[in-house]
């Protein structure tokens, strides 16, 4: 999450003072890391130095800082830019669990353990996120999906590799029948 | 036995009659078709109240593991105990009886009968137990205000949409309030919103009622809205537990 476009999105919405571009964020972007005030006030100097939004004259009232921030044409053009290209997909191609389970068959040990307890670990997060969807709201529920989806795709990726850890033993190590007793692996 | 692969099999595991400690169990439940051996050795144990999905790969034996459990089918060896009896034992009549007295279930497809309007698919079970006709319709009815199908008792199965359909099968699994619900697939032939919708409502209405849920899915998503999960493997149950292996 780039913490200075997303600043902009809000000010591109309508000029904001940073306690309510910070409250705004908090509340759709920040969920598991809200945004400290001070990282917002840094961002928003940047931003300023940098020409993509200017900032107000300090209004009367409490707080250390009661300027209005208001987006620059170059603002605009950056997150305009920004929101149209498309999110550069990640490929996963070396994945954690992929070197585990790799590993795992190329030491002889039993992978599908490996798998079982991330799959547990998974299911477990699932269930998290699904009481999320169920009483929260549809910013929520939406949040939630994405990791739901996310999850289910690593899921997948671990029933078709248990389903083949005979055939890639064989391609990455020693084959499965020659695997280590039962005692290293518990 | 290590804390993945808990394929329970029975060597010790036989506990008098009425010590279950599960409402409903499988102990050491084998079964095959012809040379295929669906399940070798299958052992789960669900609590009364508890959500239980069952998943596994397409063949794997969870259907057949949730025929067992029900009484639809007898294994070949082992045992199935429901709240203290042997039901791998009974009869047919009398595991007939169990299941109508007892059980609900909701497939994949709904199998609404299409001869009748929702409202008197819903009233099945009832009607079926001996109900009288018109009380049997007036407990369906608040089944259709409760699943979001007003308007719709007088439609037939093929004026109702895949997900209200499914969601009438659903009714119809719970109007009798059984002790135990089995669900097979109840989402496989809908698209994720109407899945989505029938697993929120059958979550809901199953903990409202305090029934069991045994629910056979190969859907993580679905699974996730269960209290506990486990898969069956070549035709054994794998009990998955969270935290690091061999912790």
């Amino acid at each position: 999450m780039s913490v200075p476009l997303t600043l902009l999105g809000l000010l591109e919405r309508e000029p904001s003072h940073g306690y309510d571009l910070k409250r705004d964020y908090d509340a759709y972007f920040g969920r598991d890391k809200p945004l400290p005030f001070g990282q917002v006030y840094a961002t928003l100097g940047r931003l300023a130095r940098d020409g993509k939004v200017v900032a107000g004259e300090a209004e009367p009232g409490a707080g250390p800082d009661r300027k209005r921030y208001v987006i620059t044409e170059a603002g605009a053009t950056e997150f305009e830019t920004w929101l149209a290209d498309p999110v550069t997909p990640e490929p996963h191609l070396q994945t954690v669990l992929f070197a585990k389970v790799v590993l795992a068959l190329m030491l002889g040990r039993r992978a599908e353990k490996y798998l079982d307890t991330q799959r547990a670990a998974h299911l477990q997060r699932m269930r998290e996120l699904t009481e999320l969807k169920r009483n929260g709201a549809l910013v929520d529920a939406l949040l939630a999906d994405h990791g739901l989806f996310h999850l289910e795709a690593d899921l997948r990726w671990i029933d078709m590799t248990a389903a083949r850890l005979g055939a890639l033993a064989q391609e990455v190590g020693r084959p499965v029948t020659e695997a280590r007793p039962e005692d290293h692996d518990d | 036995m290590t804390e993945h692969t808990a394929a329970v099999t029975a060597a010790g595991h036989s506990p008098a009659p009425g010590a279950a400690d599960g409402l409903i169990e499988a102990r050491d439940v084998a079964r095959s078709f012809g040379l295929t051996r669906a399940l070798r050795g299958a052992s789960v144990s669900v609590a009364a109240g508890e959500i239980l999905a069952v998943m596994g790969p397409s063949g794997s034996g969870k259907s057949t593991l949730l025929h067992c459990l029900s009484g639809i089918l007898a294994p070949d060896s082992g045992e199935i105990w429901f709240d203290g009896r042997r039901i791998d034992a009974m009869g047919e009549a009398r595991r007939s009886a169990l299941r109508r007295d007892h059980f609900g279930f909701v497939f994949q497809f709904g199998q609404l009968v299409p001869e009748l309007t929702a409202e008197e698919n819903i009233a099945l079970p009832l009607l079926l137990a001996g109900s009288r006709r018109a009380a049997a319709l007036q407990r369906a009815r608040p089944w259709f205000g409760r699943l979001g199908l007003d308007g719709l008792e007088q439609r037939r199965s093929g004026e109702l949409s895949g997900g209200q359909a499914q969601r009438v099968a659903l009714a119809r699994g719970l109007v009798a309030d059984p002790r135990v619900l089995f669900a097979d697939e109840p989402t496989g032939s809908l698209d994720s919103v109407a899945g989505e919708l029938v697993m929120n409502l059958l979550t809901e209405a199953v903990r409202d009622q305090g029934t069991t849920l045994v629910l056979v899915t190969h859907e993580p998503r679905v699974a996730a809205y269960a209290d506990r999960e486990v898969i069956v493997r070549d035709g054994k149950v794998n009990t998955l537990t969270a935290g690091r292996v061999g912790s």
